[in-house]
Order: C-alpha cells, then sequence, then structure tokens
C-alpha cells in the first residue's frame, strides 16, 4: 500500500487540536506535523483536508446490523459501507439478531462476516440466552473471543435479580460492561409513543418516560450493590439524565449514551403518522430534547450512539402501531449531533469526543487502534471532518440496504469527507471506493 | 372538501355546510323510494379492517340512495398480517377505479397514511381511539335537532365514560366546541387521555354534580376489558360510580337529551329504562347517521354540490 498523506486539516483527538499534516504508511500513522513532504521518489497518495478536521475514526456503540436473520433489511456489509461513509470505523452490532448473538458460535459468525467490511464490526453479546430475560448466556465464552459490551437491546432485563447476577458473574471478565435497554415492560407494553399531551390527541398508546426512568434507577441501585460497570443505551428522558449525572457525582460506574434523533426530533414528528418516526425509546418532549442535549454537554451522557435500526419498507407502511420500531442513523449521525450540540454550545471537537475517543474507551475499543490518538505509532482510523459541508438528505442515495430515516429531505451540515480503516481510504470525498 | 379525516378539518363553516346538505337529504330519506341519482357513476369502497356492522352499513346505505356503486373490502387484521402490507392492499383497490375509500381501522392514524398513497378521496370512518368525524357530525346534527335551543351554542355537553380509548369522544370534543357549546369530560381519572393539554374541556369525577346542569349527556361504550387491564376495578363499580342509572337520570333539566353512539350496554353505562325514555335520542342519532353520510359522500363527490337541483331526479 503506498504511503497516504492527508494534508491541510486541523488535526483533533483527546489531546487536543493543532493544525498538521499526518502520513500514513502500513496502515499505522508515521508522523504528525506541519507542512510534511513526500520524499521524491515515494509514491504516496494526498487526500486534501483543507477547512477539515482530522479526527479518530468515529466509533458507534450501538448499531443493528441485522446479519443473520434479517438480510433483507441490511447487511454487515451494506452497513459497515454506510458506517464508513458516515465517518466510522468501528460499530458495536447489536445482539437482536435471528437467532441472537447469545453464544461464541454467533459471535465468531459475525465477526467472520465483518473481516472484510469497510469499518471494524464488534459485537455485543446478549445478557440472557435468546434475550429471553430467564437464563444467563456464556458471557465468559462470549468475552474470551473479544466481546466487551453484553446487553439484551430490544429489551431491558426485567428481572431485578437476574440483572443482579449478570452484574456479579460478569464482573470477572477485566474490560467487560453491561449495557441496559432501560425500559419497564409493565409500564411501557402496548405503547407506540412517547405518552403526553401528543399521544392523547392523535390517539396512540404512550410509553411514559417514568417507564425508563424506572429501570435506569434501578440498575444505577444495582450498580452500587455490586460494584459493577453499567452502560445506559439511548437514554431519552429527561428523568433518566438526571439519574445517571447524580449517579455520576456519586462515583458510580455509569456510562450513557444518548441517539441523534433524540437530540433532534420530538414527539410531535408522530402527527404524520409516519412510522419512520416511530422508534425505541420514542421521541419525547421538547423538553426531554433539552435535558438530553444538556446531559451531553455536562458530561452526564459519555456518547452519541446511532442506534442505527434499518426496517424493510413493507414494515414501515404498515399502520403506526403495527410498524417496527427503528430508524437509521449511521449516515447522518455526525451533522446531526453538530447540529444539535452546536447549538447548546459545545465545539465541533467535544462532539467528536462523544462520537470517537468515548466511546471507543466503553467498548474497549481504544485498546484496538480505535479513537485515537493520532500520533506517530498508532493504527490509521481516522476520519476527516468537512463541519462545512451542507448537503440534503436523499433517502435513495444512502448506503444502508434500507431506507427508513426520518430526515428524508432535511438539509444538515458536517460531512466525513474522507474515512480511513486502519491506512485503507475506505471513503474518499464522501465515496465509498469499495 | 378533498378528504375527510379529522372532524377538525372542516371547521365551522365546513361542519354548518354538512348540517344544511343533510337537511335536504333528511327529506329525500322520508321519500317513498328513498334515492336520488347524485352519484350516479361514482365507485364508493368501503375497507374496512375492524368489524363494524353499523358504520358499514350506514355508509352503504347512504351510498345507494345516492345511486353510487358499492364495494366491500373487509379483511380481518390476521389476513394482512399474512403479508401484504397496508400501502399494496389499498393501491390494488385504487387500481380498481374508485372515487372514494370509507377507512376503518383499529389502528389509529390509517385514513392519513392511506390519503398519502391515493388520489381517491378517503373518509375516515373510525381510526383507532383517534378520530371518527362523522359520527361527530351526526351527533351535531343529531343535537340541532332534538335539543329545544336548536343550536350547539352555549349548551353544556357532558361526555362520560371511557374516553381515554374512544374515537367518539375525541371528534366530539372537536365538534361540539367548534360549535359553541362547553364539554365535561366525566371518567374515572384511568379512562381519561394521560394529557388533556390543548383540549378544551373541563373534567369531573362526579356524576351526580355535573348532571344537573347539563342540556345533553353524551354516555360512551363501556368495554368489558378495561376490567383486566386494571383500569376499573369491576362493570359493577363502573356502573356505581358513574353509570346513568334511573336515579340519576331524574337530576337532569327536563330539555337535556341522552344520547350514545352504541352499540349500548345496558345495564352497565346506561340503564335499561334510561336507554328507553323519551330523551334518549339514541335511535335518532342512527337515522341521522344515513342523511349526514349522504351529505358527506355528495360534498366530496358530486360534480357539482351547489347545485341542489340533483336532489330532485
Amino acid at each position: 500500500m503506498a504511503d497516504l498523506l492527508i494534508r491541510g486539516g486541523t488535526v483533533v483527538d483527546a489531546t487536543g487540536s493543532r493544525v498538521a499534516d499526518v502520513l500514513v504508511r502500513g496502515g499505522r500513522i508515521v508522523e504528525v506535523a506541519e507542512g510534511i513532504d513526500v520524499p521524491t521518489g515515494k509514491k504516496a497518495r494526498t487526500l486534501d483536508a483543507g477547512g477539515c478536521l482530522v479526527a479518530p475514526g468515529l466509533v458507534d456503540l450501538h448499531a443493528h446490523l441485522r446479519q443473520p436473520g434479517r438480510e433483507e433489511a441490511e447487511t454487515v456489509e451494506t452497513a459497515s459501507r454506510a458506517a464508513a461513509l458516515g465517518g466510522y470505523t468501528a460499530v458495536v452490532a447489536m445482539p437482536n439478531t435471528d437467532p441472537a448473538i447469545d453464544s461464541a458460535g454467533v459471535v465468531r459468525e459475525v465477526l467472520e462476516l465483518g473481516r472484510d467490511a469497510l469499518c471494524r464490526v464488534a459485537v455485543a453479546g446478549a445478557i440472557t440466552v435468546g434475550r429471553n430475560g430467564q437464563r444467563l448466556a456464556p458471557i465468559g465464552e462470549m468475552a474470551a473471543l473479544g466481546v466487551r459490551l453484553f446487553t439484551d437491546d430490544g429489551a431491558g432485563v426485567q428481572d431485578g435479580r437476574l440483572m443482579r447476577r449478570a452484574l456479579e458473574y460478569a464482573s470477572a471478565f477485566p474490560g467487560v460492561r453491561l449495557a441496559q435497554h432501560c425500559e419497564d415492560a409493565s409500564l411501557a407494553t402496548g405503547g407506540h409513543m412517547h405518552e403526553g399531551e401528543w399521544s392523547s390527541r392523535l390517539g396512540i398508546p404512550g410509553i411514559p418516560a417514568e417507564a425508563e426512568d424506572v429501570m435506569v434507577m434501578r440498575d444505577i441501585a444495582l450498580c452500587r450493590l455490586t460494584g459493577a460497570p453499567v452502560h445506559f443505551l439511548h437514554l431519552s428522558t429527561a428523568g433518566s439524565v438526571e439519574l445517571v449525572r447524580r449517579a455520576k457525582a456519586a462515583g458510580l460506574a455509569v456510562t450513557a449514551e444518548a441517539a441523534p434523533h433524540h437530540l433532534v426530533l420530538t414527539d410531535a414528528e408522530c402527527a404524520s403518522y409516519d412510522p419512520v418516526f416511530k422508534v425505541n425509546p420514542p421521541l419525547r418532549s421538547p423538553a426531554d430534547v433539552d435535558a438530553v442535549r444538556a446531559g451531553c454537554a455536562d458530561g452526564s451522557i459519555d456518547a452519541i450512539a446511532t442506534d442505527h435500526a434499518p426496517h424493510e419498507l413493507e414494515l414501515k407502511e404498515q399502520a403506526f402501531d403495527e410498524a417496527p420500531p427503528g430508524m437509521l442513523g449511521l449516515e447522518t449521525a455526525l451533522p446531526l449531533a453538530l447540529e444539535a450540540l452546536g447549538a447548546v454550545g459545545m465545539a465541533p471537537a467535544d462532539v467528536l469526543a462523544l462520537m470517537s475517543w468515548r466511546p471507543a474507551a466503553i467498548a474497549g475499543l481504544d485498546a484496538l487502534g480505535q479513537g485515537g490518538p493520532i500520533a506517530a505509532g498508532a493504527v490509521a482510523n481516522l476520519c476527516v471532518v468537512d463541519p462545512d459541508a451542507a448537503w440534503v438528505v436523499d433517502p435513495l442515495r444512502l448506503a444502508s440496504l434500507s431506507r427508513n430515516t426520518p430526515y428524508a429531505g432535511r438539509k444538515v451540515i458536517g460531512r466525513s469527507r474522507h474515512t480511513i480503516l486502519a491506512g485503507e481510504p475506505v471513503v474518499v470525498d464522501a465515496e465509498a471506493q469499495r | 372538501m378533498r378528504h375527510l379525516l379529522s372532524v377538525a378539518d372542516l371547521g365551522v363553516d365546513g361542519i354548518e355546510e354538512v348540517m344544511r346538505v343533510t337537511d335536504s337529504f333528511v327529506e329525500v330519506s322520508e321519500r317513498s323510494i328513498p334515492k336520488v341519482p347524485a352519484l350516479r357513476g361514482k365507485t364508493i369502497v368501503s375497507l374496512f379492517y375492524e368489524d363494524s356492522t353499523r358504520t358499514r352499513l350506514s355508509f352503504e346505505t347512504a351510498a345507494k340512495r345516492l345511486s353510487a356503486d358499492t364495494m366491500n373490502f373487509s379483511v380481518s387484521s390476521s389476513s394482512v398480517k399474512k403479508g401484504e402490507s397496508l400501502r399494496d392492499t389499498v393501491l390494488t383497490i385504487e387500481a380498481m377505479g374508485i372515487d372514494a375509500v370509507v377507512v376503518r381501522h383499529a389502528s389509529a392514524g390509517v385514513p392519513w397514511q392511506v390519503a398519502n398513497w391515493v388520489d381517491a378521496a378517503v373518509i375516515n370512518a373510525g381510526d383507532g381511539w383517534h378520530e371518527h368525524p362523522t359520527q361527530a357530525l351526526l351527533d351535531c346534527y343529531t343535537i340541532r335537532k332534538e335539543h329545544p335551543a336548536r343550536s350547539l351554542a352555549g349548551l353544556h355537553v357532558a361526555i362520560v365514560g371511557d374516553v381515554k380509548h374512544s374515537r367518539v369522544a375525541r371528534s366530539d370534543v372537536l365538534a361540539f366546541t367548534l360549535l359553541g357549546a362547553r364539554v365535561t369530560l366525566v371518567a374515572p381519572p384511568t379512562l381519561l387521555p394521560p394529557s388533556l393539554e390543548g383540549w378544551p374541556v373541563k373534567v369531573s369525577h362526579d356524576i351526580g354534580g355535573v348532571l344537573p346542569d347539563v342540556d345533553v349527556v353524551y354516555l360512551l361504550r363501556m368495554q368489558k376489558e378495561r376490567q383486566t387491564e386494571a383500569l376499573l376495578p369491576s362493570l359493577r363499580e363502573y356502573t356505581a360510580m358513574y353509570g346513568l342509572t334511573r336515579r340519576r337520570a331524574a337530576l337532569l333539566p327536563d330539555d337535556a337529551i341522552v344520547m350514545h353512539p352504541g352499540p349500548m350496554n345496558r345495564g352497565v353505562e346506561i340503564a335499561a329504562e334510561v336507554a328507553d325514555l323519551p330523551r334518549s335520542v339514541i335511535t335518532r342519532q342512527v337515522a341521522n347517521g344515513v342523511a349526514v353520510r349522504m351529505a358527506v359522500l355528495f360534498l366530496m363527490l358530486a360534480a357539482n354540490p351547489k347545485e341542489v337541483a340533483v336532489l330532485d331526479g
């Protein structure tokens, strides 16, 4: 592979920012300095980064790749292309596949599918067999294959005693962290959107914010009891953000993520009755959106995670309460996060922290060359972000196999221009290279 | 009027227009041959995803009295789950060449989705808990006919019962308040919507305290399932706390009327003898339903709805 020179950008990572070129050789960064010249006679490919931020590749803690089982909606390969176009160099595949990722065998299968993908594919394992919330899955065997996050995402572990045991059991394995989809089924079942003014008017059964709050509260208590770390997936309510804020202030080992759609869309969107706005947790009230943004700004929330959830077109052409929840996210997360968090005063570099090095640390991917730093010797997993690029979301031009983006026709600002995976430019000028 | 999805879309003027045209069709319905050629050559499809013999028959009768061709497409939701998406079903029906589709579905919002997919006129015949605009129109018409005030302006209407799950209540609140009535919802807190933000209504949990002050008491159907969902201790307790018993009916002012969208549960929300009192106008609601639906179909589909002469066919 020829050398790669990323020229003219501002390098940002956990250590700060500086104007510098980045020279990549053999998959690794070999030099970060101003005005690097390629020695004459050496072959080098130059990528223009003028006006751009050169950052560690984005890391998504939460993507539904749908493989195995629902290859009509998405595959590891298509999702990885969408991810690369979105600036991601790593995604964590959620285990609610068919079969669920609840055994070493399925972990191996998904890792194998991801071997030649356009980003690194890490795997989250299920906490319970079949994600049924009944019996512990073989967490140790999966951890031995490198799995670091475990979750029954799609549903929360309802049984408090089982969750306690899972936390205790998993604490034997270094770096392993349980992640919860916080939703108390007894309060949420039957609901299809946020419960409140809009659900009341629209006649759609609601899911109260408290269904999330109650489980966050329980798992904070279980974190205190067991001392095991807990990661909260897709926080969507003002109540749960405040609970996590207090738990962190009390020194508990909790981390949290928020999804881009919970930063930019509200339950009022459901008035269209278009199931493309149906998602779980549901789009919440404007006050919740403000609280989630504030949680990102003050560090209560550690990461932006897409909850990329592809669905076949026909499944979203059903009645609102019959359609499955979920929306695409990988290709639109970056501009939406920049927009929503810029509005609360976060600089682009601070937003990138929530999308790259902080999630990389939560998923243990920092040890595998994700999330920076951008320094000589590091694996060259990079994205070159043009924070001023304006574009319009066109569902037909997305790389995902599915089309269920709620942002069709929306003008967004900010785009990953180039994405470099272990030294390979997999996306150049917003075009996938394979 | 392109579609009739929410009764609020009509506005005051639109509702008044439906009322005026309904008067003409009430007259048609009283003829020995209650049929006019107003919609000859038009095709109206009933797309009912939920069992509803009453509403379907009412629309069908209305369409036939206007000389329209009618088709029925009844689907149980289970057969839909076997494959065809809602959109495919609707596009299939439209491909047969239709002018209007009357949609009933257990899910809120389906008529809005259908209206986005087809060129035909869409009439909402009830969507989940959300709306039932023609019911609200026939209720407005019935109040104007049956209450001595001959108008809803200034009347006090109590809507009693399971408001939370009621499309009738949502449409009635919109229509009654548009026409100037005051509305009080009377229900246990578990059977009210979680939020009433933006609803121009008062709420009471004391039916006995409300009845002496109302001009119309509108009872909603109480379903047995509400007990199993822990929304009510029992139907017996509901009757004891909120039912329109004979004793409670005696609290009503002399002119007050009793309404119900049907089907009634005699002995639950309404005592059998109250349903049969002269002040109960429940069967007249049904009769007016046909004329109101004729008016709606006529206004939406007639080549020239302003031309009243067409009624003399």
